[in-house]
């Protein structure tokens, strides 16, 4: 699950790292009024944030700053409501704008490979660290934490070392474990800082000092471990959310709605995507992802092709269900009682092998459901049905 | 001869007595599989498999009174954890995770205490393994395969029996078919399979099965092509269609950035030498075509 970059700032800050103070804001009214309590703390500008989970905020014009409040009021109004990636953005984060002496790049990231947690430094902050990572991949330091003794101090101080922050040691080495904390607090798959800054602040007494802080952070958590932090489910950012999400969610259905006309449901996450890349092959667009998931019932059927249905661009619907730990009997009543419901017919050619898939052949002939024997077969029919129920 | 199971394999199975865990205990056992153990904590003593097999409290005790040498782990995910160090600590040296839903960093401390111990893991978030005519741990089931000397190697579940029953329709045997698992952590890789393969004398061509999602098939097409170079070899990638940033059901399978697509693993199959099927279907005749008889 993705999370929005203030809220990632929340799990950051709750772990004892050093991050800046922000607001939250939904109109330009209230962006106003936080970039006045911001200016008259001392600020010299307020920065604006698009809060989307897409990167690429700053190239799409979702990041501007903005020297008074009546600036930040308008460069709100430009920001709230634009389009980024085809997210329309609700709200937007307000901090002060920090004197950034110099950027750095400070992630921990589940390596699969290594089966460890690794941590990934580089002296170049605030670019794309894919891109650093192709063109200059010496410019990037990674350090893999210990499976069961963590992150040690010598192992924080070596990558800050190879940064060029020996000069924020203590500051650099609390933020390296810091990010392995959270990481484990939490059951994040990627916590980024980018950019991790040093940053000019003049204290009340008017002395300047330089000081290493989080400017941003991005994390992502783990599905899997979600249910063990109830808490965090909170932070599902539901404005972002394609409706159909939850509901796949809530039927434990994957479901991943894609542009193509060809609504797919099928048993198992490899063979979805299998069908998908066969619809494709066949020249077909598939609609989604589905993997009614292992064991499924006919009520969990019924919803899946409720959930296909529902996107008015499925012309034609493909069923693929393998049978092993799922009953092909079931799948096909199922099917049955969903087109009993529905409320708009559309073709539909079902493939049924595996597991009870004899019962299943007579139930779909007798009530007269169009089959296949092979995938092949059936992607070549579920397109061409869609050719014709599109012409 | 097979992998990782074979007519040796002693199996103790943890959560015999769950649901699922009874189910496929009565198809592997029925499939021929010595089954010789059930382990749930607090049901010492009694029976499973209707009176065919003693359950154990603890993996230990399995092992102790019956020399159970393989585990299947059917626990919940809260648990599954915690089983398999059990099986670890008890001696066991292969282990079967089925169980699905674990989250990635309960498994990093595991895996390294598993390889600190000598002993294998396959899994989690896996179909298990079937040898056939010999034995099944997991959940394949049996209809899909037939006796032969192809290894298979896959990420994934029901794509593994499409792709393995294709292969018996067209009289395409298999040594044995392991399911690797779809998870971003997992015991056993492509390349370990494979490795165990190349050491099987019975196994003759292979078939690898992978997917989008990190880069597990790009490192285990590099080795065979160094050491697999005159066997006949078929692969199928599931997801060219699977677009950017989206987990595909899988928790493994998700493309970041320009890693981890589909492109990018048929290529490297292709120049380590795989025919790389564009359907499952296809692999048979490909495996023919590579030069494989049987």
């Amino acid at each position: 699950m993705k999370i929005q970059e203030a809220d990632a700032k929340g799990l950051l800050l709750a772990q004892g790292l050093p991050v800046p103070g922000w607001s939250v804001a939904r109109t330009p009214a209230e962006v106003r009024s936080a970039a006045e309590s911001i200016l008259a703390d001392g600020a010299g500008r307020v920065v604006i944030k698009a809060q989307v989970l897409v990167g690429g905020r700053g190239k799409a014009g979702g990041v501007k700053l903005a020297g008074s409040a009546a600036e930040a009021e308008a460069v709100a109004s430009a920001i709230l409501g634009m389009s980024i990636k085809g997210i329309t953005v609700r709200k937007v984060l307000v901090a002060a704008a920090a004197d950034i002496v110099k950027e750095y790049y400070l992630s921990a990231v589940l390596d699969r490979a290594a089966r460890r947690i690794l941590l990934m430094g580089s002296a170049e902050g605030g670019v794309e660290i894919e891109q650093v990572a192709a063109e200059r991949p010496d410019a990037i330091v990674t350090i893999h934490a210990h499976p069961h003794l963590g992150l040690g101090d010598w192992q924080a101080r070596q990558l800050a070392f190879r940064m060029g922050l020996g000069g924020h040691l203590r500051a650099a080495v609390g933020i390296a474990r810091g990010l392995v904390r959270t990481m484990l607090a939490y059951d994040a798959d990627l916590v980024e800082i980018n950019p991790l800054a040093i940053i000019r602040e003049t204290s009340a007494d008017g002395t300047v000092v330089e000081r290493l802080v989080c400017l941003d952070a991005k994390v992502t958590l783990d599905d899997s471990a979600l249910p063990r932090h109830p808490e965090l489910e909170a932070l599902r950012d539901l404005d972002e959310e394609d409706p159909a999400d939850a509901e796949a969610r809530e039927a434990g259905i994957s479901f991943i709605r894609l542009n193509g006309t060809i609504g797919c449901m099928v048993n198992g996450a490899g063979l979805a995507m299998t069908t998908m890349d066969l619809v494709k092959r066949a020249g077909g667009e598939p609609a989604n992802f589905l993997d009614i998931g292992g064991g499924a019932k006919s009520d969990r059927v019924a919803e899946a092709m409720r959930m296909i249905l529902s996107d008015p661009k499925v012309n034609a619907i493909l069923v693929n269900i393998f049978g092993g730990i799922t009953r092909g009997d079931e799948v096909a009543r199922g099917l049955i009682d969903a087109r009993a419901q529905q409320l708009r017919d559309v073709p539909m050619v079902v493939r049924i092998v595996g597991t009870n898939a004899t019962e299943a052949a007579e139930l779909l002939r007798a009530a007269r459901f169009e089959t296949a024997a092979t995938l092949d077969e059936a992607a070549a029919r579920a397109v061409a049905a869609a050719r014709t129920a599109g012409a | 001869m097979s992998v990782l199971i074979g007519r040796e394999t002693r199996l103790v199975v943890q959560g015999i007595t769950g649901r699922e865990g009874e189910f496929h205990s009565r198809a592997m056992q029925a499939y021929g599989t010595r089954i010789v153990a059930g382990m749930t904590p607090g049901k010492g003593g009694q029976t499973a498999l209707d009176g065919t097999v003693p359950v154990f409290d603890t993996v230990a005790d399995a092992v102790r009174e019956t020399g159970a040498n393989t585990s299947c782990i059917f626990v919940p995910a809260p648990g599954a954890p915690d089983a398999i160090l059990e099986a670890v600590g008890a001696g066991i040296g292969t282990i079967f995770c089925i169980t699905e839903g674990i989250p990635a960093l309960d498994m990093v401390p595991v895996v390294e205490a598993v390889r600190q111990a000598g002993a294998r893991l396959v899994g989690p978030n896996c179909p298990g393994a079937t040898s056939p005519g010999r034995a099944k741990v997991g959940i394949i089931p049996d209809s899909v395969h037939r006796e032969g000397d192809v290894g298979v190697v896959s990420r994934s579940g029901t794509l593994t029996y499409e792709a393995v029953q294709a292969m018996t329709d067209a009289g395409i045997g298999q040594s044995t078919c392991v399911g690797i698992g779809g998870d971003p952590i997992i015991g056993t890789t492509f390349l370990d399979v494979l490795q165990l393969f190349a050491a099987d004398p019975e196994t003759r061509a292979l078939v690898l099965i992978g997917e989008i999602g990190g880069a597990a098939e790009e490192e285990a097409a590099a080795w065979a092509a160094e050491h697999l170079a005159d066997i006949p070899k078929a692969a199928f990638i599931a997801g060219r269609t699977a677009p950017e940033g989206k987990r595909m059901g899988h928790a493994g399978a998700i493309i970041s950035g320009r890693a981890g697509t589909a492109a990018s693993k048929v290529a490297a199959l292709e120049a380590a030498g795989f025919r790389v099927a564009g359907s499952p279907t296809e692999l048979p005749g490909l495996l023919r075509v590579a030069g494989h008889r049987g």
